[in-house]
């Protein structure tokens, strides 16, 4: 089932009558890596969890694979802050993600193993997952992920609080994931990760998307007056005096 | 000697010279009890598991039931058994009553709602927590409710003790349904009723001993389990 392109139109989340997301307008081509910037309370992981259908929108569309496709089975893989590492090896937790596709377990194991090598933790195949460090426990959350070889790959702050080493070696492995073919909508706070990462920007504020432009154009010419004061540091605290 | 200490000295006699009496019961207790708590974990468990991961009407009512049927007097688990075992009743052809099989259904009806309940528990927990990643992998609903059960293994082992413990020690359906029969229906809990009814104290403090020595073995057996888990998988 075709995924792309995904059309998001005046998307809304309003949960108990409070908007977190005030009609949301996106459009998602098949390739590169698009970094969601915003605020907090911008409501970007609320839209990272209502593409991958965990949340029901309350109203708008979302067109998967053009004219009014709906959102596929299989393809679309999310990648959270704190991954969900059971209490079993390393190996044990990348091959999971194969289970609900119906791959039977030597299979599984197999190409677990060969997913580690790749994200760099084959020597820890035999380990608990949960005696690994934060940085070692996304990289899995994201080896898991990749072994289904999603279409859409959706990341909710995967290197918040992770020292600049271990983020360096998250953003190689994300890196390699778009080189594979995968598209990739990842939500940062990281000014200096979405100049590295990003093909192109996608800046929420209050719930709307305020603009999605190219990287360089963003951080140059910021098109909106909540982006320009967000990149200088300010909006968040403006936000907040607003709001009390 | 006084005649405490001397019922005492007779009790641990017993015990140091293998009494054939003693081990009997002692082997018959593990038995029905064992059998009782292998049951009540095939059952408990995926129910509590069930409860915690699915998603239906009746679900909060279904968890209050549960948790009330945790304190479930012995007696009238034993009088319901009764009935439905007696010839009259819907399996009395089966022809169970006064039998071991007869003890086992009786204890594993006590022990399924307190497994189901301390798994529900302790399942929704983690369920809070890994939910959307599982959804987000398409688990289906099984699938979790396996997943989830193998992840919380070892804080189920409480499940499966508390079982054990309310099934060893439970004295009034085992009394009813097994009918306290010397060689064939008599366990622990019933012999040491009948033994201090009719005085002789000695057989049953060897067997109160024996049933102590039982609890607090298996829960230090847990507890060492737990404490290598806890390094092992964190």
């Amino acid at each position: 089932m075709p995924i792309f392109p995904l059309s998001i139109h005046d998307l809304r989340f309003a949960p108990d009558g409070r908007e977190v997301l005030a009609g949301v307008d996106l459009e998602l081509g098949e390739e590169g890596i698009t970094l969601v910037l915003g605020p907090n309370g911008a409501g970007k992981s609320v839209l990272l969890r209502t593409i991958c259908g965990l949340l029901e929108p309350s109203a708008g569309r979302m067109a998967w694979g053009g004219a009014g496709g709906a959102r596929p089975q299989q393809g679309v893989m999310m990648v959270f802050q704190r991954p969900m590492m059971l209490r079993m090896s390393v190996l044990d937790n990348v091959a999971l993600g194969l289970k609900p596709l119906g791959v039977a377990g030597a299979e599984r194991r197999r190409r677990g193993v060969e997913m580690l090598e790749r994200v760099g933790l084959a020597d820890r195949a035999g380990d608990s997952a949960r005696q690994l460090s934060g940085g070692e426990q996304q990289r899995l959350a994201l080896a898991r992920a990749w072994l289904t070889k999603p279409r859409l790959l959706l990341l909710d702050e995967p290197t918040a609080s992770l020292d600049p080493s271990a983020s360096a070696a998250v953003e190689r492995i994300i890196r390699e994931i778009r080189t594979d073919g995968t598209r990739i909508l990842m939500v940062t706070h990281n000014l200096g990760q979405a100049t590295r990462l990003g093909d192109d920007i996608v800046f929420m504020a209050g719930g709307r998307v305020c603009e999605h432009t190219p990287v360089r154009a963003f951080f140059a010419r910021p098109r909106s007056e909540e982006a320009r004061l967000f990149i200088q540091g300010e909006l968040p605290w403006r936000m907040r005096f607003q709001g009390a | 000697m006084s005649a405490f200490a001397a019922t005492f000295s007779d009790a641990l006699s017993l015990l140091a010279h293998f009494d054939h009496t003693v081990l009997e019961i002692v082997a018959l207790s593990l038995q029905v009890s064992g059998a009782a708590v292998l049951l009540g974990t095939l059952i408990g468990l995926p129910l509590g598991a069930c409860i915690a991961v699915g998603r239906f009407p009746g679900k909060t009512t279904l968890s209050v039931l549960i948790n009330g049927m945790m304190g479930l007097p012995s007696v009238v688990v034993g009088v319901v058994v009764y009935l439905i075992l007696s010839r009259s009743g819907p399996f009395g052809a089966l022809g169970m009553l006064y039998s071991p099989a007869a003890m086992v259904v009786a204890q594993t009806l006590l022990v399924v709602p307190l497994m189901a309940a301390i798994t529900r528990q302790v399942v929704e927990d983690v369920w809070a927590r890994y939910a959307e990643e599982l959804q987000v992998m398409r688990f289906s609903w099984w699938d979790s409710v396996t997943t989830l059960l193998h992840d919380c293994r070892h804080s189920l082992v409480v499940a499966v003790l508390a079982g054990l413990g309310r099934a060893m020690s439970e004295v009034g359906a085992v009394m009813i349904v097994g009918g306290n029969i010397d060689g064939a229906t008599r366990v622990m809990t019933t012999a040491i009723a009948l033994e201090t009814s009719k005085g002789d104290l000695a057989l049953a403090i060897a067997l109160g001993v024996v049933l102590i020595v039982i609890i607090l073995a298996l829960n230090a057996l847990a507890y060492v389990l737990r404490q290598w888990a806890m390094r092992r998988f964190g």
